[in-house]
């Protein structure tokens, strides 16, 4: 063996090594400062979570941006739903005054409230667009209850992680993590454009996540359950997106 | 054996150039599948099948409501494009860095790219042209070094058009322009990122069309060999 091949071999070896410590380490930090997703298993976890870390470090408290009323579209765009049934027709049919939002889970008190009790508590609006991940986009103005309102009324505790939330529609439930579900525009939204939110685009109750493409913005929101253990939910990834293909987190 | 004193292309130049050859194939097939979903392009900041596109793309879609003209709806395949595409996006992207920051540091960009300012003439371009359209099998001294158009369509793809796609890629992601909207206002919106990056990766797809041509023209077994292998001859 000669010189040269050895040193190159030793300098290999030390990169190698420093190389798979620095990845022991930084999967070690990823862990603790919660930079991991939960569908982070299977071939394209490595993107996904080098996707939600680098944003999480980079965009914890950022704002999406916000719009002049003049820029807010005039032909906004409601993506399809699966129908929903004679229930939600009977909700319709009563102005949803006896839809309710039940808030479980870590929380010191517990609660369901009526439409007519959240948008009795402080309200917030936003001018903001709405992407959809095929590529389509609107901007409208968002009027609801910030959720960390909510969270803070049901005395999260602080050991919660993720914040669960499900659709009326049965098979539709997502999560956000706390940099989410604290984020001043994320709200529980029950009005667009300065009038009632219309069926097709989520009403009674839609959430909002300013910073995510639209999938994480649930509409027919019935329940939310606050948790320190993802896992237990589903198949385990987070949300029902991911069980279907898609990414949990959606920040892109 | 008549071994080279020293490969045609470094090794750092070999194994970055074939993974970025396998990172853009896979943005290329998932991102026209992600268009697939979608096809049509807009102008400005908002989008969507209820106003006036800049262009469609006249095929079927993955989506019942964008109307195609077709009487059907292809299979919805963008889950595990989304997944592929921004994976092999951070391929591209930090290969890419390594390769940026090494051909910086060595010298590469400087010696094997950075054309000679006597080529840069209207003359010299203008011969190189015409050698290029007569498709003149270049001769033996081109097996050690690019000519001048060469140089110039390398510098343009790695300055111009790969930081250019990823700049769009970027300010099409509501989380990365919630924290630097510059990205996106200075394109005119996300619409507008979104249609240039459809742009640049036709150009792109150019580029490889004529690479792989120019590879054929100039010998394919030499060529892949010299850029598996290292040796030019």
């Amino acid at each position: 063996m000669s010189i040269l091949s050895r040193r190159k071999l030793i300098t290999t070896g030390i990169v190698a090594t420093a190389g798979a410590s620095g990845l022991v380490v930084a999967a070690k930090l990823a862990k603790r400062y919660g930079l991991i997703p939960p569908d982070s298993g299977g071939i394209y976890g490595p993107g996904e979570t080098l996707t939600y870390a680098a944003q999480r470090l980079l965009t914890r408290h950022s704002l999406a941006r916000e719009f002049s009323r003049n820029k807010i579209s005039a032909k906004p765009f409601a993506n399809e739903v699966a129908p929903l049934g004679d229930e939600f027709k009977r909700f319709q049919q009563g102005a949803f005054a006896d839809w309710r939002l039940v808030v479980d889970g870590l929380a010191a008190r517990p609660a369901s409230f009526s439409l007519a009790e959240l948008k009795s508590f402080p309200r917030r609006s936003h001018i903001t667009m709405i992407q959809c991940e095929e590529g389509w986009s609107y901007i409208a103005e968002w009027t609801g209850v910030p959720l960390s309102h909510v969270l803070e009324r049901v005395g999260a505790l602080p050991q919660v992680r993720y914040v669960v939330y499900r659709s009326f529609q049965p098979d539709w439930w997502e999560s956000i993590d706390m940099a989410d579900a604290l984020h001043p525009q994320t709200l529980l939204t029950y009005e667009m454009n300065g009038g009632e939110l219309p069926v097709g685009f989520g009403g009674p109750l839609r959430m909002r996540i300013s910073r995510q493409l639209g999938y994480k913005s649930l509409k027919y929101v019935t329940r939310l359950t606050l948790t320190d253990n993802i896992k237990q939910f589903g198949k385990g990834l987070g949300s029902a997106e991911p069980e279907g293909g898609y990414a949990w987190y959606a920040g892109a | 054996m008549a071994e080279t004193p020293h490969p045609r292309h470094s090794g750092l130049v070999r194994v970055t150039h074939w993974l970025i050859t396998f990172a853009f194939l896979a943005l290329l097939v998932s991102g026209l599948e992600l268009v697939v979903s979608h096809p049509r392009f807009y102008w400005g900041e908002t989008g969507n099948v209820n106003t006036t596109p800049l262009f469609k793309i006249p095929i079927p879609s993955s989506r019942n409501l964008v109307p195609t003209g077709y009487g059907y709806v292809l299979p919805d395949q963008n889950g595990w494009s989304r997944y592929l595409h921004f994976q092999s996006a951070w391929v591209l992207v930090l290969i890419g860095l390594l390769y940026g920051v090494a051909s910086l540091w060595n010298g590469h960009f400087r010696r094997n790219l950075l054309p000679a300012r006597s080529d840069i003439s209207p003359k010299r371009l203008a011969t190189s042209i015409v050698q290029h359209l007569r498709f003149k099998r270049p001769g033996v001294e081109e097996a050690w070094s690019y000519n001048v158009l060469q140089r110039l369509a390398y510098l343009l793809v790695i300055f111009v058009l790969f930081p250019m796609i990823i700049w769009t890629g970027l300010a099409m992601s509501p989380s990365f322009v919630s924290a630097v909207p510059a990205a996106v206002n200075v394109l005119g919106g996300q619409q507008s990122a979104r249609t240039l990056h459809f742009f640049l990766t036709v150009a792109l797809v150019l580029f490889l069309l004529i690479h792989v041509f120019m590879v054929f023209l100039a010998g394919f077994r030499s060529r892949m060999r010299a850029m598996i292998t290292g040796r030019a001859a």
